[in-house]
């Protein structure tokens, strides 16, 4: 039975842990978001054993390319992207520090096997649903990779930002568990 | 000839995109409603709940309803007995749609195929538009406009079938496709499917059905037919709101056909989220 918890970034490996997929979370506190570029370079300099622009340990990542804000606001609307194009790039992020991840649509066997091993959650948040959680972020700023422009990492905060559990540490999907569920053969 | 002047036809496509931007479609939002009415699973009848709050929240707050915002992509049918006082025609929609998505903080998402880079500062902001043009009798123009998202555009996908394949192979491929797609293109989904013509005829056809409002029927019985058999087998899959489970995988399919070559059945399927936004005016 999908349980739901409200949870504060940075987090831990006892909040990720008793996660199950299927689970509401209502997450308050720091997300840093990254697209596919900005993942790139964060994992080049990860290779390269050089500092990130920020502390990767217990950190939820948000995959989105917010739109411009109107004046007078912290950001504009900022729903998730497609997230497999990061598949690449997240085992080494999980393994680096990083306990979350925030997007859409499915991930490959490594994401899940590194979920696992690291202690790590793939969120979903709700695709196309931007101007509602736009409004749920606080404030936004850049703390690297200005040129990237909607690409640029940027740190959030956020409150009780809704996002479903997918991916959880025990090795559970909950697009197969869904979809078995609803299937007509 | 009649003549519209140049300005008239750049503000308009401008307040095309910015009202497409905020504002869901009546057509759209009724078929979400509906939808989750009949969705079984709580999960996925949450995440259209939330749509259509989100759906609430844009158009009273005019926040974008996505942050994806879109190519711009239109079909424009030019009458023959209109011209454009001032400019070009092609000029004028590119330039109502870097207005409207400059004036409406909308995202400019147009790139350079390799390097990535944006071509806002360059080629202009989320241009080039994408526009199909028809010549038509008459004296007037008209414009329809969709805003496509970059999720169930990478979902999409034609091929050219022996005509063997028939109806039951074009069944079998479009379940194909959703299938394959999952939660990717943001379900509930509409489908659009291109049939006949040639490889390109299908493929544009099968954006064009996207345009059509959701809950309006095809004309062609044969068609609607098949539209409700596809309709069907798509929601067997199983695959819900933004794939989470469920039964409301796609809210409706519209199909396009044409006559096409003896040798050939070009099938074309072009998956729009279920943000649809789309907008028709004639000038």
């Amino acid at each position: 039975m999908a349980k739901t918890y409200n949870l504060t970034t940075p987090l831990s490996s006892e909040d990720t842990r008793q996660l199950e997929s299927g689970d509401t979370v209502y997450l308050s506190g720091v997300l840093f978001t990254a697209r596919d570029a900005a993942h790139k370079k964060l994992v080049d300099l990860i290779e390269a054993g050089e500092p990130l622009p920020f502390d990767l340990e217990g950190s939820v990542i948000y995959f989105v390319g917010p739109t411009p804000p109107k004046p007078g606001d912290p950001i504009g609307s900022a729903g998730p992207t497609t997230s497999y194009r990061m598949d690449s790039y997240s085992p080494t992020m999980l393994k680096n520090g990083s306990k979350g991840m925030i997007g859409k649509g499915k991930r490959n066997q490594e994401v899940k096997d590194a979920c696992a091993q690291y202690d790590s959650i793939y969120f979903g948040a709700t695709g196309g649903a931007g101007a509602l959680l736009g409004k749920l972020i606080k404030s936004a700023e850049i703390v690297a990779y200005p040129e990237l422009g909607p690409e640029a990492v940027r740190r959030l905060e956020v409150e009780n930002f809704p996002v479903t559990v997918i991916n959880d540490t025990k090795g559970n999907d909950l697009y197969q568990m869904g979809r078995e569920q609803y299937e007509v053969k | 000839m009649r003549e519209i002047a140049f300005d008239t036809v750049v503000k308009t496509v401008r307040d095309m995109i910015i009202y497409s931007g905020t504002d869901l479609p009546q057509d759209t939002y009724d078929a979400l409603a509906q939808a989750m009415e009949k969705e079984k699973s709580p999960v996925s009848k949450e995440v259209i709940r939330q749509l259509l709050e989100n759906a609430d929240i844009a158009k009273d707050e005019k926040r974008p309803l996505c942050q994806d915002t879109g190519l711009a992509v239109f079909f424009v049918r030019v009458g023959e007995e209109v011209r454009i006082d001032g400019g070009l025609l092609r000029d004028a929609i590119n330039k109502g749609t870097e207005e409207g998505y400059q004036d409406a903080y909308l995202r400019a998402s147009t790139c350079e195929p390799f390097s990535r880079a944006n071509l806002k500062d360059t080629v202009g902001y989320n241009l080039p538009a994408i526009i199909h043009f028809d010549l038509v009798a008459g004296d007037k123009i008209d414009i329809e406009y969709a805003a496509k998202g970059g999720g169930s555009e990478n979902v999409s996908r034609a091929k050219v079938f022996p005509p063997a394949a028939g109806k039951a192979g074009i069944v079998q491929y479009a379940k194909e496709v959703i299938s394959d797609a999952g939660g990717n293109p943001c379900p509930p989904i509409t489908v659009g499917i291109g049939i006949g013509g040639t490889f390109e005829k299908a493929v544009i056809s099968s954006k064009h059905a996207l345009f059509r409002d959701i809950g309006s029927r095809n004309a062609d019985p044969e068609m609607d037919e098949l539209e409700q058999e596809i309709l069907l087998e798509i929601n067997k899959l199983g695959i819900g709101a933004m794939g989470m489970g469920g039964t409301e995988t796609a809210l409706a399919v519209h199909i396009e056909s044409n006559p096409c070559h003896i040798a050939s059945l070009p099938v074309s399927v072009n998956v729009q989220c279920h943000s649809s936004r789309h907008t028709h005016i004639t000038i």
